[in-house]
């Protein structure tokens, strides 16, 4: 079994790719050798580093360097910064919307969702939305794009026609990260404070479900739902779950918890290989990067990254 | 084309829903009264005149932007009331049936406003004293507090000294009252955490320490029985600066000086707080401070219970916030709330020293039935406030 599972592993289409972490308090990338497991290179960012993610070709790199007020494009062969774009202030984190072009980006001080052309460099709208915007999200189709806000506890519903916000829902405290289903047609939004996420209907903008935690031994005001992932095959989602040091797996048909997995310090966010096998999460207050198998629902390794790794982003090398 | 239509139907949905909801206002008046501050011995750090002021002002703007996605609006009156001015002149300036009051005033003040008030639906919250007495025998019915009791602060040192094997401890309590008071909140949390005081003494010194404290606090100190931790009560931090490093025995200082208890520090950087920091000095220019937090807490609750309940009926905007429903995210890395049986705010406690925070109280390990956060101050059976049960 293990054999199998090692072989199946070893020649996986995912051999020699790379999982890329943002290092918040030490400017820096990590750039993880999935086959090694292994820091292979630390790229030099700009000030706190936090969302991180590919173009769709993989041709170039997004950075939002919160404390240089920035988005930085990087070249990820070189490691070395191409340009900045323009992002407002205190960028945290983004999402590419699936033309390629536009950014939406959180502007974490300003309470403003920017959207920047990257072809152009150009600020192309920026939106009024509620304090201390962070997740953010853009539908399947591209048709809506999704800030969430901190301290106003809402998922602001963007329409990406014009730019404007269509709706408004309100979720529990402290909003932190918001996703769509594969197929579009739920919003999961998860709320680290309120220690929840609730699902919602894309098509109507209404509460579907709300998924809770529970851990033995753990107390509920320390299980705080932050980045989560769903699995393309629809059956899983997996959750972590801050300062509890755990992350669920949800069952995203039924919404029912189904396990959870013991992982690094701070757990925060995650990102898959290729065939989804593995997830790797970064773990805040420990500075590592946990390895689950996605297969066995277990913690395999344990990878020493640089301080406070927050965001974590897939890079094919083939 | 589907999506259009569908977007056109919520629009519409959405314009209704915000003509119905733009009627709702929310009137906030915050009172603040202002205080002739006793003189200490070093002039090194005044207090901000508009302390707990911009906390207010920074929990409106908070309050405006998610009430701008629900057609809440919120108006915040400011009155300030000068040293000797008469506080029965308040009930001129007020209409107590309409308005939430938040205050940063003394005990006395806090008194006196709430026997105005009792005929009427009013809500009040305290968002200065720390006086045990009010969350306990002395509580006032439509009395909230955000700000931390003393019973919070000292719980929380005698928890950090507990878990540090610090279980020995000598006290210094200075001449004023608050003092006085504060030490008794001390010697409460002693008892409670299993805590040895091997001796107290009284600050009767009366010379200028700036030039004198590292001959007389050695020998002040001299005679205290081997301790491991020495705390220092001084409210009006006269003198109790002038103790850390100058103690007979190399010990570490807590209390007023040295390591603090507090609601908030400018040190506080965990759990996103490092914005609502960037946020406050922008507006302040200057640091956070616990009374500003305190203020700004009081005008979130307001806010968070005006969103979720979607009125602006005192009645129901009371027993919502003492209700299990109400949670606040207050950038202290747990769910902020309050005590039905005495309305105090439950919150973390930050443990700091001038340049970091050292740890947040509740310590891993201090345990509850119900609630870790009542391991600080008073739990409900300890209570004797009954304001809060006849409502």
């Amino acid at each position: 079994m293990r054999f199998t599972l090692l072989f199946a592993l070893l020649c996986s289409p995912a051999f020699g790719d790379e999982i890329w972490v943002t290092n918040e308090k030490d400017d820096t990338i990590s750039v993880i050798d999935i086959e090694t497991q292994t820091v292979t290179r630390t790229i030099e960012t700009g000030q706190r580093p936090r969302g991180i993610t590919f173009s769709k070709d993989f041709s170039v790199l997004y950075v939002c360097a919160s404390d240089s007020d920035a988005v930085q494009v990087i070249d990820p062969n070189t490691g070395k910064i191409l340009h900045d774009l323009p992002s407002g202030e205190d960028p945290e984190q983004f999402v590419l919307h699936p033309n390629n072009k536009h950014l939406y980006i959180a502007n974490e001080d300003d309470a403003i969702t920017t959207v920047v052309d990257t072809d152009t460099r150009r600020v192309i709208a920026q939106i009024d939305v509620g304090i201390e915007p962070e997740g953010m999200a853009v539908s399947p189709d591209g048709k809506i794009a999704i800030t969430t806000s901190e301290t106003t506890n809402m998922a602001h519903w963007i329409d990406t026609e014009n730019q404007t916000i269509f709706a408004n829902t309100l979720v529990d405290q402290r909003p932190r990260h918001a996703e769509f289903t594969k197929d579009g047609s739920e919003l999961w939004v998860s709320a680290e404070i309120g220690g929840t996420i609730s699902v919602f209907n894309t098509a109507d903008q209404t509460e579907k479900a709300k998924i809770n935690f529970e851990i033995q031994g753990v107390h509920r005001d320390r299980i705080q739902p932050v980045g989560f992932k769903l699995t393309d095959d629809g059956k899983y989602a997996f959750v972590a779950l801050g300062p509890s040091n755990y992350v669920a797996v949800v069952d995203p048909n039924t919404y029912a918890v189904l396990d959870y997995i013991l992982v690094g310090r701070r757990v925060w966010h995650m990102a898959f290989n290729a065939d989804e096998s593995l997830l790797f999460t970064t773990n805040g207050v420990s500075g590592d990067v946990s390895v689950i198998d996605v297969s066995e629902l277990t913690a395999i390794n344990t990878i020493k990254v640089g301080r406070f790794p927050w965001g974590a982003a897939y890079r094919p090398t083939k | 084309m589907k999506f259009l239509g569908m977007l056109l139907a919520i629009s519409i949905a959405m314009l209704a829903n915000f003509a119905f909801a733009n009627d709702l206002r929310v009137s906030i008046t915050y009172v603040m009264r202002e205080q002739n501050h006793a003189p200490t011995l070093s002039n090194l750090d005044p207090i901000p005149t508009d302390l707990g002021v911009v906390g207010a002002k920074l929990g409106l703007v908070d309050n405006q932007t998610t009430g701008k996605f629900l057609g809440h609006d919120y108006a915040l009156d400011i009155i300030t009331l000068a040293p000797d001015q008469d506080i029965s002149t308040l009930k001129d300036l007020i209409d107590f049936g309409e308005t939430i009051l938040v205050a940063n005033a003394p005990t006395p003040d806090l008194i006196a406003i709430s026997q105005m008030v009792v005929e009427s639906a009013a809500i009040l919250f305290n968002a200065s004293a720390m006086d045990n007495a009010l969350r306990n025998e002395s509580c006032l019915a439509n009395m909230f507090h955000t700000a931390p009791s003393h019973a919070m602060l000292t719980d929380a040192l005698a928890q950090f000294a507990f878990a540090k094997k610090w279980q020995l401890w000598a006290m210094i309590v200075g001449p004023q009252s608050a003092d006085q008071a504060l030490a008794t909140s001390f010697e409460k949390s002693i008892n409670k955490f299993g805590i040895d005081l091997v001796g107290r003494k009284d600050w009767t010194f009366d010379t200028d320490m700036r030039r004198s404290a590292s001959n007389e606090i050695p020998l002040f100190t001299q005679d205290f029985k081997d301790h491991q931790l020495l705390v220092v009560a001084d409210e009006t931090n006269d003198f109790a600066r002038y103790v850390v490093y100058n103690t007979w025995l190399p010990r570490p200082v807590a209390g007023s000086v040295g390591l603090v208890t507090t609601g908030w520090a400018r040190s506080v950087e965990q759990y996103g707080a490092v914005q609502l920091q960037n946020r406050f000095s922008d507006l302040a220019n200057r640091d956070m401070r616990q009374t500003d937090y305190a203020s700004w807490a009081a005008i979130r609750a307001i806010g968070e219970a005006v969103t979720r309940t979607n009125t602006n009926d005192l009645k129901t905007l009371k027993s919502y916030l003492l209700s299990d429903e109400f949670a606040l995210a207050g950038f202290k890395g747990r769910k902020l709330s309050f005590r039905s049986w005495n309305g105090q705010m439950r919150q973390p406690i930050v443990l700091a020293h001038h340049d970091a925070t050292v740890a947040m109280a509740p310590l891993a390990g201090f345990l509850h039935q119900y609630n870790e956060l009542d391991t600080l101050g008073l739990d409900q059976p300890e209570s004797n406030c009954t304001a809060f049960q006849e409502d």
